[in-house]
């Protein structure tokens, strides 16, 4: 199938388990999901938007993302994103931003010290971000965790300035929408402020710890992530085409 | 023994090995006595574990063939096409002492053991099921073992990015001091891309890749997995393994990139028995043998004995058989993925394996004498005496008569039955487990079987395991049977068809006739009901020496099924789902409630026996409840087993967040129309103007049909009415028990507390 969708590059790291499952969402959408391999320094020419997606990266027998942060493609990575490309981390990919950096903020281990699969509902704080655009009218949006070291957390000072200047992306919320700060079944992982998802301060680097690439299809019981994806598709366009992304572009 | 005695005991009965069968060992020596090398390689090729020698005359009485096999038992895992080119890899294993020594690592290790049966196949791993199996709940020694278990399974499955999508969780005082862990796991595989443990054409390289070899896992295959042992003893920890879920990951996708460039002849894991079991049993398997150099082995530790490495079970390794000139190809795999490769023979046509070290030949053997030319053992089987327990001082010793008393709040039975420790939700526990990973999950872990779409296609696999210990340890043909009857029927009530059987045969030590006859009578059961079903056993694995010094298990036949929808449009679910819908009885009760969970609640002596179970009905119950689904006669399906009919209903109506108006005619007594267990019964609804057509449906495959009532409300109501049959139901109809009527919300409370209160994670 030829396709005229923006070049969007999927990084795999060594135990990366969810590369398939993302190229496979961006493709439904039209997307050329392109593999980049850990060790390589460049990406793919044309690329117009980076996923790093969810696993377990070089096994996270460390903390979660400590290797993959200094893996070759990171270098890579790094100057897309001071390029103003749009960079979406998922879960792991999440926690790779943020021990590389680029977002705010780090992922402890959940309140409840295990493991934790299972649908959670989360609400886009703002629909104006390369990453949330094109979500439309259908809100919450339920879709798949899968994680142990998901607890978003940041010093005070740091969540009221992320507050603040817009920078929390998604939280996470009862189904009735509201903003689920201590209720334990909503906010499973215990993230400070019930935050599930943050960008970067210019609003072209984001990481979450759901998984949208999970819930793209009706079949899988939720099609809720697809419009997170197609944010993150249409930024990548127009990345490629030279526009601007960030916030409000 | 006194330590002087253990001192001058001979080297092969401390491996474990009997006089009979050291002789026998020279037998196939031609008269000679093997070395101490070779004597290890024996003790662990002729355990239990490895060489099958009790079961084996059983396990050849199963029905193994069918249409769509394409491998079946003697490979790593059963095969089975499902069309347009695919086919599904499923096998069920054991790792039951390795998890009572050390549980998260016995389980991590039984997790990832067989993922590697199902790569090793050139299948994508998919699924993976655990049928855990515990002693009694609230004692720490079950609690410690349940967290370690869950977290080990969860961890390692996890890691590797298969998705833990369904299993089973029972509690029962058999498991006390033997806890059982299974493990299912299900692969995707382009047919044309099968790859079997075989080590054709002599020349071709020997390549050994993944984890280095090190220490740990010595003699676990004999030492842990085929003698009966004292619980928690800490002497054996070093026999259990440790595993890297990263390493596997790995290997995982090293071995698939390997197999789909067509690059190896033929490809082993590395499990019980590690380089002796791989290389003897591709060899043989190829009509060859093979040369293998010990120095040339990468290892985690200097100072390994030869023996030590030779039957090491270090995790996450495979042999490939390689032809040369692929080799440079194969060595660069392996390399990108970050594995340690390395030539470490070469395949003769000697049919020999032959061990060089130091540049010398250390060991010689047949590789048909340590595999399908082992020792196969004629056991003693002999029921026992006296079958029944008698019933406990004081006890009411007919339970259907007894509960529910008059005057007891029926509601009241039915919530504490689906709050209980083996019926109420086991979200607590598969919470902990990734379901969704690989985006393919499309029913997950907790409502009946779990379902998986087919990339690419319209069809879907759906699967379920299922072991009846309850009534097996009655009667064990019954249980293998029932087990059989159960896990099929689960698959049948989506729609699919079930394809075939994989099993994990779980029973106590076989040189004891007594368990010899359960694992008789279980081969028996299992047999009878998969030729009575049509389907074929494609292989699992036989698990012996379940004993503590607390007793032997009950007999546990662990049953694994994988079926095929062949449009997933058209998947029917347990939950009820409209107001207004008729609530249709196919199949009909009969007498008996012991091995309940009803009798288990009621605490009471067993006399009247277990339900039995018509193998015929149960066929022809399934066929027809494919083809309701298929005519789309039916909005929900659900059968009848654990708890009975009444707990069906709650089921239906938790999940489907909906009511029930239900009227049972009483031909047993109220308690076993409403929490009696005999098989082969499915409560569906469907639309009112449906219902004619589906119970018409029903009497002509032959089956009983009553209309039970409607969907609707927030309750559940079931009201009792004498069947006006016989005098005795008449009488009983009128006066006992009250009215069922229990909200639904109450039901779910009970239904998703239960667990995590029975094991102290609630606060």
């Amino acid at each position: 199938m030829s396709r005229t969708g923006p070049r969007i590059a999927v990084v795999t790291f060594p135990g990366s388990n969810d590369d398939g499952d993302a190229r496979l969402a961006l493709d439904l959408l039209g997307a050329e999901a392109v593999p980049v391999w850990h060790t390589d320094s460049e990406l793919p020419p044309g690329t117009g938007g980076i996923v790093l997606p969810g696993g377990f990266s070089y096994g996270d027998y460390l903390r979660c993302g400590a290797i993959a942060r200094v893996a070759p493609v990171m270098d890579a990575v790094r100057r897309f994103a001071a390029d103003g490309g749009p960079v979406l981390g998922i879960c792991n990919g999440f926690q790779v931003l943020a021990e590389a950096g680029l977002v705010p903020g780090a992922l402890l281990r959940n309140r409840s010290l295990r493991f934790l699969g299972r649908d959670v509902t989360i609400a886009p704080e703002r629909l104006d971000t390369p990453f949330t655009h094109a979500i439309g009218e259908r809100r919450p949006l339920r879709m798949p965790i899968a994680h142990g070291e998901g607890c978003y957390y940041a010093d005070e000072a740091t969540l009221d300035a992320l507050e603040r200047d817009g920078q929390v992306l998604f939280r996470y919320v009862g189904r009735d929408g509201a903003v689920a700060d201590d209720d334990e079944r909503a906010n499973p992982n215990g993230s400070l402020r019930a935050i599930a998802g943050v960008m970067n301060a210019r609003g072209n680097v984001a990481g979450l710890m759901p998984h949208p690439e999970r819930a793209s299809e009706t079949i899988l019981g939720s099609d809720d992530g697809i419009g997170i994806l197609r944010s993150l598709v249409a930024s990548a366009a127009l990345a490629r085409a030279g526009g601007p992304v960030g916030v409000g572009a | 023994m006194t330590l002087a005695e253990r001192a001058v005991e001979p080297l092969h009965r401390r491996l474990g090995l009997t006089d009979d069968e050291l002789q026998a060992i020279r037998d196939r020596l031609g008269g000679r006595a093997p070395n101490d090398v070779e004597l290890a390689m024996f003790s662990v090729m002729w355990s239990e574990h490895c060489s099958y020698k009790s079961s084996k005359p059983l396990l050849q009485t199963l029905p193994t063939g069918g249409p769509g096999v394409v491998a079946g038992p003697g490979e790593n895992a059963g095969v089975i096409s499902i069309g347009d080119g695919l086919a599904v890899a499923f096998k069920i294993e054991s790792h039951n002492h390795p998890s009572a020594v050390e549980p998260y690592q016995g389980a991590a290790t039984g997790v990832g053991g067989i993922l590697r049966d199902i790569f090793t196949m050139g299948a994508r791993p998919i699924a993976v099921l655990d049928a855990l199996r515990f002693g009694e709940p609230n004692s720490s020694r079950t609690r410690h073992l349940v967290d370690g278990v869950v977290r080990g399974v969860g961890g390692y499955g996890n890691c590797v990015g298969v998705p833990t999508i369904g299993g089973e969780l029972v509690f029962d005082g058999s498991y006390q001091g033997n806890p059982l862990v299974n493990v299912m796991a299900i692969g995707l595989l382009e047919e044309r891309l099968l790859t079997l443990a075989s080590a054709p054409g002599p020349g071709n390289l020997v390549v050994l890749f993944g984890s280095t070899t090190g220490r740990d896992g010595i003699g676990g295959a004999s030492v842990l997995a085929s003698a009966t042992f004292a619980d928690s003893d800490p002497s054996k920890r070093p026999s259990v393994q440790v595993g890297d879920p990263f390493a596997e990951k790995l290997l995982i996708e090293a071995s698939l990139e390997l197999i789909g460039r067509g690059l190896v002849e033929g490809l082993q894991d590395l499990g019980a028995g590690g380089i002796t079991c791989a290389t003897s049993e591709t060899a043989d398997r190829g009509g060859t043998g093979i040369r293998i150099d010990l120095d040339a082995v990468p290892r985690r530790e200097p100072g390994l004995e030869a023996f030590e490495v030779l039957i090491s079970e270090s995790q996450e390794r495979m042999l490939a058989i390689v032809r040369p000139e692929r080799w440079p190809d194969v060595r660069e795999v392996c390399e990108r993925w970050g594995l340690p490769v390395a030539v470490v023979g070469r395949v003769t046509d000697d049919g020999d394996i032959s061990v060089i070290e130091g540049g010398e030949e250390i060991a010689r053997i047949p590789a048909a004498a340590l595999t399908s030319n082992a020792i196969v053992h004629q056991r003693l089987a002999a029921p026992p005496a006296q079958r029944r327990a008698a019933p406990a001082p004081g006890a009411p010793t007919v339970v259907s008569d007894r509960l529910p008393e008059r005057g007891m709040d029926p509601g009241a039975v039915l919530l504490a039955l689906v709050g209980s420790p083996n019926l109420s939700s086991r979200r607590a526990v598969f919470e902990q487990y990734d379901s969704t990973v690989g985006a393919d999950t499309v029913i997950g872990p907790g409502h009946g079987a779990a379902v998986l779409r087919v990339k690419g296609s319209k069809k879907a696999l759906v699967a379920s395991t299922d072991g009846n210990q309850a009534v097996g340890v009655l009667d064990p043909w019954l249980g293998a049977a029932l087990s059989v009857a159960e896990a099929t029927r689960n698959v049948s009530i989506t729609g699919a068809t079930p394809l075939g059987v994989t099993n994990c045969l779980n029973y106590g030590d076989p040189t004891r006739p007594e368990a010899f006859w359960q694992l008789t009578e279980g081969v028996r059961g299992l047999g009878d009901a998969c030729r009575a079903l049509g389907l074929p056993v494609t292989g699992g694995n036989v698990s012996l020496y379940n004993e503590s010094p607390a007793g032997s298990i009950a007999p546990t036949p662990e049953i694994g099924v994988v079926g095929l929808l062949d449009d997933v449009g058209t998947l029917v679910g347990p939950a009820f789902t409209a107001d207004g819908d008729a609530i249709v009885l196919a199949g009909a009760s009969g007498a008996g409630l012991a091995g309940s969970e009803y009798a288990r609640l009621a605490g009471a002596a067993v006399e009247d026996g277990p339900p039995s179970l018509d193998l015929g009905r149960e066929a022809a119950l399934q066929a027809f409840v494919r083809e309701a689904v298929a005519r789309g006669l039916v909005a929900s399906a659900q059968d009848v087993s654990g708890g009975g009919l009444a707990v069906a209903i709650a089921e239906c109506a938790i999940w489907g967040g909906l009511g029930a108006q239900v009227r049972l005619l009483v031909a047993n007594s109220p308690a076993v129309e409403m929490f009696g267990e005999s098989p082969s019964r499915i409560v569906l609804t469907t639309r009112p103007r449906h219902a004619p057509a589906l119970e018409l449906l029903a009497r002509q495959h032959g089956l009983p049909v009553d209309r039970l009532g409607t969907v609707g409300g927030s309750r559940v109501v079931i009201r009792l009415t004498a069947a006006g049959a016989t005098g005795a139901a008449e009488d009983r109809g009128g006066d006992v028990a009250d009215e069922l009527d229990v909200a639904v919300d109450d039901l779910r409370h009970a239904w998703e507390h239960g667990l995590a209160r029975t094991l102290g994670w609630d606060s």
